[in-house]
């Protein structure tokens, strides 16, 4: 990564523009990390040939849900590692949550990220507070931050559970143009819940989150959305019943967006018979029935995206016992891969999957995106959609490890990045 | 070693049956034991015990190290701070000590579910688990099962009711698995809320009528009502638990039944039993106190001890 370019020229494979979703044969032409030419080009003499024959050339991907720990947790992964991560699993551009220390409430603090991101390989577009320290009572400055570079609020992980402050941030938020992302759940239902609840959190003796807890929220924000015309999105949405809401309320012209996680489109409460915690998540690994409802949902498209919650968590917190370890994994590396494995048996094409990872996202954020433009820098995957590999943790770039998704085998990879001057890739070496 | 299935003992779900039946057969042999004059034999000498508790226990860690010391073993006790728990941190050193100190046994009482089957995975040592949260305590329900069979002379076909908080009971759940196993019915008794979800998938049934259940029961198994759940809105109040769920002197007297009633204590007495119904002629709450020495000489005996076939 990090190695400079002159001319190099991208040949043989099929370029995929997931924002118009048209496919042509052609080759793509990039100059010191500036797009030159598309289409029929005559290789230049000097340019460093890549050959994609077999491969879809799409644009970068995007995730809008990430967490990055700067400030605070550099320990876990800082911005650069973070972006490190992201850029090996085909993403060029990356939504970080605000849920740092301090966290991002302020322009201020938004200002830093941006500051701070400027020369990272993948663009990185922070997500403001809704309310100060995320404590969920007074409002955070929208307009500044937004000015600052906010593209969007959420007090993540910390659910908005007065009804009256999200109603506000619906409002306020519209004169600004962004999402108010809430992370929805009722606390109260949650309790003490550590996984879902189930005949295995009885059997596993743990405490119990239910499914309950996360629609009721849904329910509710869906409501306040109607009443206020604000634009709500639902965050890494695990259950059928948040999906039937979020299809219902969709029906009826609410402003309503959602995401889902590839852990949760691949994996069920099952991987935690053991009591592995670096399946320990919120929201929880939920049931099949679940995970096949939000497979529908993306495929109705009820659900909009998929994003990672790429969540570090460093080895010693995850060595604690069941109920103190944290929750979270990390998702960038692993992303794309489980996401095709799971989508494609599950009847999606490979260019639907490249849309749930940029059109759908960049929807979500009101982004116009022309990819392929001549004289723009390149932002660019390329995908082997047939390659089969095993997940190691030679794979992770994060500077945390806690995956559940290791020795997982995906059929489906990126095999190549470019952002601007910037290339990752075994296709790129 | 190699007496049983498994190398540790971590919860009664994984244990098959096969090894239950043997566990409480040896317990009588060491049940014979207690009676003698000399209550100590040198099958353990020379092994090293550690008893690990993460939680406060009187009973159960007592019985253990009557056991431990029964059979001529080396006991170490160890009990871990409150905090050091709360924090999350413990587990990791946990298992370095025993490394370090070069254990051939640990028993492990800890407050999270989990950690005994986290602690086998790490260490060479066998682990017993001694409770681990809302999750099993096999022990328990070994002694409870041994209890049992030692008043019916077998488990198969009875008729028990398991009555209470299931929702925070380790005890119940390890006594469903064993039950089961060993073919006896087991039906529930508590309120609803207090009921976890999915258990019925566990093959058990579900009564909230307590007098409906006395009618069925061979066995009452009544557990201890945590009293710091009384008048927080989970339990409303003592009077109420007692009128509908509890094994007052009255309700038993009205059924007019031969009943067994057990407890795994510490009892609140006058809430969830009565004292005239704990120290009366049908309850074997002292019985499951000294089989619990037996059983768990069982089963240090049948983990830790020479290969079978040799004596005691």
């Amino acid at each position: 990564m990090g190695k400079s370019i002159n001319l190099i020229i991208l040949e043989g494979g099929t370029i995929y523009d997931p924002y118009k979703n048209k496919k042509k044969a052609g080759s793509i032409l990039i100059e010191d990390g500036v797009v030159k030419e598309v289409g029929k080009v005559i290789t230049p003499d000097n340019a460093q040939k890549i050959d994609c024959t077999g491969k879809l050339i799409v644009p970068g991907l995007i995730d809008i849900h990430a967490h990055f720990r700067e400030p605070g947790r550099e320990d876990k992964e800082t911005l650069a590692t973070g972006a490190r991560a992201a850029f090996s699993g085909g993403f060029t551009r990356v939504c970080v949550m605000p849920n740092t220390n301090p966290p991002l409430d302020s322009p201020e603090a938004i200002r830093f990220i941006i500051e701070k991101s400027a020369d990272l390989p993948v663009k990185i577009f922070p997500i403001g507070a809704i309310t100060f320290g995320q404590k969920g009572l007074e409002l955070t400055e929208f307009g500044e931050m937004v000015k600052a570079g906010a593209v969007a609020i959420s007090d993540d992980g910390l659910p908005v559970q007065n009804g009256q402050v999200l109603r506000n941030a619906l409002e306020y938020a519209q004169k600004y143009g962004i999402p108010v992302i809430n992370h929805a759940e009722d606390i109260h239902l949650r309790n003490d819940g550590v996984i879902n609840e189930s005949s295995l959190s009885t059997r596993l003796g743990l405490p119990g989150n239910p499914d309950i807890s996360e629609s009721v929220m849904v329910h509710r924000d869906l409501e306040i959305a109607d009443y206020t015309g604000g634009t709500i999105h639902v965050p890494h949405v695990s259950t059928k019943r948040s999906v039937d809401l979020i299809r219902k309320y969709k029906k009826m012209g609410v402003n309503v967006t959602a995401e889902v996680t590839p852990h949760h489109i691949g994996l069920t409460e099952n991987k935690l018979t053991e009591y592995d915690t670096s399946a320990k998540v919120a929201p929880p690994l939920r049931t099949e029935l679940d995970r096949k409802a939000l497979i529908k949902g993306l495929l109705d498209g009820t659900i909009n995206c998929i994003a990672t919650d790429h969540a570090p968590h460093t080895i010693e917190e995850k060595e604690m016992d069941f109920i103190h370890s944290p929750c979270g994994m990390i998702g960038l590396e692993s992303a794309f891969g489980l996401s095709h494995t799971v989508l494609t048996e599950s009847g999606a094409s490979t260019e639907r999957v490249v849309q749930w990872f940029t059109k759908g996202p960049a929807d979500i954020m009101g982004w116009e995106i022309v990819p392929f433009q001549i004289g723009k820098p390149a932002e660019i995957a390329i995908i082997d959609s047939k390659q089969k590999w095993t997940f190691k943790e030679s794979h992770i770039q994060s500077r945390s490890k806690n995956s559940p998704m290791l020795g997982m085998k995906f059929t489906g990879r990126v095999v190549g990045t470019i952002s601007g001057k910037n290339t990752y890739g075994n296709l790129l070496d | 070693m190699g007496a049983l299935k498994n190398k540790h003992l971590i919860g009664l779900e994984h244990t098959p049956a096969r090894d239950i039946q043997k566990l409480i057969d040896t317990g009588f042999t060491f049940r014979e034991v207690l009676d003698r004059p000399i209550k100590k034999v040198p099958s353990l000498t020379g092994k090293n015990i550690v008893n690990l508790f993460f939680e406060n226990s009187t009973r159960t860690r007592i019985s253990f190290e009557l056991a431990e010391k029964r059979l001529s073993a080396d006991v170490t006790n160890f009990s871990a701070s409150a905090s050091s728990v709360s924090k999350g941190e413990g587990l990791k050193d946990t298992v370095q000590n025993i490394h370090a100190m070069k254990m051939d046994c640990a028993v492990m009482r800890h407050p999270v579910p989990g950690t005994c089957l986290q602690l086998s995975k790490f260490v060479d040592a066998v682990v017993i688990n001694a409770g681990d949260g809302t999750h099993e305590h096999p022990t328990q329900a070994l002694l409870d099962m041994m209890s049992i069979k030692e008043k019916f002379g077998k488990l198969k076909g009875l008729k028990i009711a398991i009555v209470g908080d299931i929702l925070h009971s380790r005890v119940a759940l390890s006594n469903i698995y064993g039950l089961q196993k060993m073919g006896a019915k087991v039906t529930l008794c508590g309120p609803p809320h207090l009921i976890p979800r999915g258990i019925q998938e566990l093959g058990v049934s579900v009564n909230t009528d307590i007098d409906e259940v006395i009618e069925w029961a061979d066995a009452l198994n009544v557990l201890r009502i945590q009293r710091e759940r009384m008048g927080v809105g989970i339990i409303p109040s003592v009077r109420e638990y007692r009128d509908f769920f509890g094994i007052t002197q009255e309700r038993l007297d009205n059924h007019k039944k031969e009943i067994v009633i057990m407890h795994p204590g510490p009892m609140n007495r006058g809430v969830e039993i009565d004292s005239s119904v704990a120290d009366g002629d049908q309850a074997i709450i002292l019985d499951q106190v000294l089989n619990g020495v037996a059983i768990r000489m069982s089963i240090l005996y049948l983990l830790l001890g020479p290969d079978e076939g040799e004596e005691s």
